[in-house]
């Protein structure tokens, strides 16, 4: 699975790069990206998923392609923290079906294994790990995961370090650094995996302002990768600027998902206008 | 007067960087630490003296007994009443070979004294991270039970046999103590673990081992260990009465270990957990390498508070006829000619387990200050 969809990465990255430098914003639809012969690496069916009785996610259909980068948002209580954590089973979904890198996710380990290998994920409270230094927070799953030596694992953890920019953090312990430092810590500790999937669970949340901004360029340098990425977040500045697609969520259910140009501009459902008026209202 | 009106007044632009100064004089150093707590206020400074005075005066006045007028040598209590006032220490002199070692045979007696100093060498690498060829030396100390069973039991290499009876004194503290401690710790992790555990057989017998254990006083776990064991095991069998004794204080400290790691456990955010199996981590990975290093730093106050607890209560094994230092101590009281020295002999047991309690207790200070790493 890595070797192709790595080499599948560096295409798309030039291609990326390329869009990029016509400045065009043309917007790739999720159509488009199929026609293109980019492989479906999310494939969600009827999912649902229940909280005791509480039916938290509704007939939930979602296609995700290669190097796609998908926003979600809707208002808190609405599900998209849970559909996320599905992708990589923090969550245990009841009915329907979720397919990731060809692989159903069901309760067998091997497979979640498998999954879990190729999808990273970035949470609100970064969840480092406090009683290790940051570079032992990075090379913990190379190792232990990927059976890598130690001597490999910590020049990879380098080299991802150095592109979040805090190389010079590494003998630190998270406890030390600033909250938008250990956001991009988790992001570095997530890459390590050289995942093809990379979730983020509203990764700026719990940070002051200063701190937001440098969380989300180091999501907009990793976007410009090719990565495929699914993030939920308000920053609709981000979602503008990134997505290929946003999605809105509201009550467990999708009401709507478009263009980030259309879904700003010309949003179709109520739900949609309503929550877009409030939070780009003021 | 002027630059702070203009500093209240609404518009105000600062028009240099103020320059980081050093600390008033008297408030940093040694000066600055005894104004802060010795003499901050009148109260302090009264409370302060009054400590001061009381000090002195309880040691002055214990100072003879303990020391000055103390006798070191003599051969009975007449004799030491003969000679001076004070405590009669010649008592502990005569039986000290006895609180050492119970009722070793003198002859082999440098085994149990090898032991003794080995189990520094076994400890140190396990305790310090600092200790010289740790890794090799961790082989040594995974070898050293099997030694010491060798050395203190006999029977091989040419050393005579000892019973198990016969041990005795601070060495039987000792072996009931580190046995107990050493493992009671790995056991008390899995029956924490266990007791978290999604399978619920796993978890059923984790709860009813520890709720019978905890729920049952030692010293009943310890007479079934000298009698009712005999009904559940087959006729004719051999069972070591102090190895049944090494087994039941284990497992009962066991029991109070697992539920102090189990609040360590429950400590640590569902988050930890979850960023460690999306890193592919499976479940005993995530174990060793991320919830149980913070669960078992959290209950280290814990942890030592069971074992100086267990420590302490290895005093017990005397209502079953073993000669822990208390049942040496009645021996002596016993002897007519030291009739009625409880004070010292009492007081020299005390110290050895406050010496011994008093070390655990320090290191489990140096060890929690050593892993904290949050706000370093």
């Amino acid at each position: 699975m890595t070797p192709s969809s790595a080499s599948k990465t560096t295409a798309r990255k030039t291609a990326t790069r390329s869009k990029a430098k016509n400045g065009v914003r043309e917007k790739t639809a999720p159509k488009r990206s199929d026609k293109a012969g980019n492989m479906s690496v999310i494939k969600i069916e009827q999912m649902n998923k229940w909280y005791g009785d509480f039916h938290v996610l509704r007939d939930i259909n979602l296609e995700v392609y290669e190097g796609e980068r998908i926003v979600i948002c809707g208002p808190s209580g609405s599900g998209k923290s849970t559909l996320i954590r599905c992708i990589n089973r923090l969550e245990v979904h009841h009915k329907g079906c979720i397919i990731v890198n060809n692989t159903e996710l069901t309760s067998d380990l091997k497979n979640l294994e498998t999954i879990r290998k190729n999808v990273g994920m970035v949470f609100q409270s970064f969840n480092l790990f406090p009683h290790l230094t940051v570079l032992e927070n990075c090379t913990l799953g190379p190792i232990w995961v990927h059976k890598m030596p130690k001597a490999e694992a910590e020049a990879l953890a380098m080299e991802y370090l150095e592109r979040v920019r805090i190389p010079e953090q590494a003998g630190k312990y998270p406890g030390q650094l600033s909250g938008g430092q250990q956001q991009r810590v988790a992001i570095a500790r997530s890459l390590c995996m050289k995942p093809n999937i990379m979730l983020f669970d509203e990764p700026t949340s719990a940070l002051d302002p200063e701190m937001i901004k440098e969380v989300l360029d180091t999501m907009i340098e990793l976007a410009e990768t090719g990565m495929t990425m699914l993030v939920v977040t308000h920053e609709m500045g981000f979602a503008n600027k990134v997505a290929d697609r946003v999605i809105f969520m509201d009550e467990g259910q999708i009401v709507e998902q478009n263009e980030p140009e259309a879904f700003f501009n010309n949003p179709q459902s109520d739900r949609t206008k309503l929550f877009l008026s409030q939070i780009l209202g003021h | 007067m002027a630059p702070q009106r203009s500093q209240s007044a609404r518009g105000y632009v600062a028009t240099v960087s103020l320059p980081a100064l050093p600390p008033p004089i008297g408030t940093s150093g040694l000066t600055g630490w005894m104004r802060q707590n010795l003499f901050y206020n009148l109260t302090n400074s009264l409370m302060t003296i009054f400590t001061v005075v009381l000090i002195w005066l309880l040691f002055s006045s214990a100072s003879g007994w303990f020391v000055f007028d103390a006798v070191m040598q003599a051969g009975s209590k007449q004799e030491c009443l003969k000679i001076d006032s004070g405590a009669c220490w010649a008592v502990i002199g005569k039986r000290i070979e006895q609180f050492m070692f119970g009722f070793y045979p003198e002859a082999e007696r440098w085994r149990p004294l090898v032991c003794f100093l080995l189990l520094f060498v076994a400890i140190g690498p396990l305790l310090l991270p600092s200790f010289p060829a740790r890794r090799q030396m961790l082989w040594f100390s995974a070898f050293y039970p099997v030694l010491t069973g060798v050395l203190l039991l006999g029977g091989a290499f040419g050393m005579p046999p000892v019973k198990t009876a016969l041990f005795g004194g601070f060495m039987l503290t000792l072996i009931v103590g580190v046995t107990g401690i050493a493992a009671s710790l790995p056991l008390g992790i899995l029956l924490a673990l266990g007791r978290q555990s999604k399978l619920l057989a796993v978890r059923t017998l984790s709860v009813m081992f520890i709720e019978f254990m905890r729920g049952v006083p030692l010293i009943t776990l310890l007479f079934v260990a000298s009698t009712m064991l005999n009904y559940f095991l087959p006729p004719g069998t051999h069972f070591d009465l102090l190895l049944r004794v090494l087994i039941m204080v284990t497992f009962f400290s066991a029991a109070y270990i697992a539920e102090v790691i189990r609040g360590g456990l429950q400590a640590i955010p569902a988050g930890q957990y979850e960023a460690a199996q999306a890193i592919g981590l499976n479940y005993w990975q995530t174990t060793r390498l991320v919830t149980l290093p913070q669960a078992l730093k959290i209950s280290i106050p814990g942890i030592v508070n069971t074992f100086i607890g267990l420590y302490k209560d290895t005093t017990l094994v005397i209502v079953i006829g073993l000669l822990d230092p208390l049942g040496i101590g009645r021996a002596a009281l016993a002897d007519a000619n030291w009739n009625g020295l409880s004070n010292e002999i009492y007081l020299f047991v005390a110290l050895f387990f406050f010496v011994s309690c008093f070390a655990m207790s320090r290191y489990s200070l140096w060890l929690e200050k050593r892993l904290a790493t949050e706000h370093r």
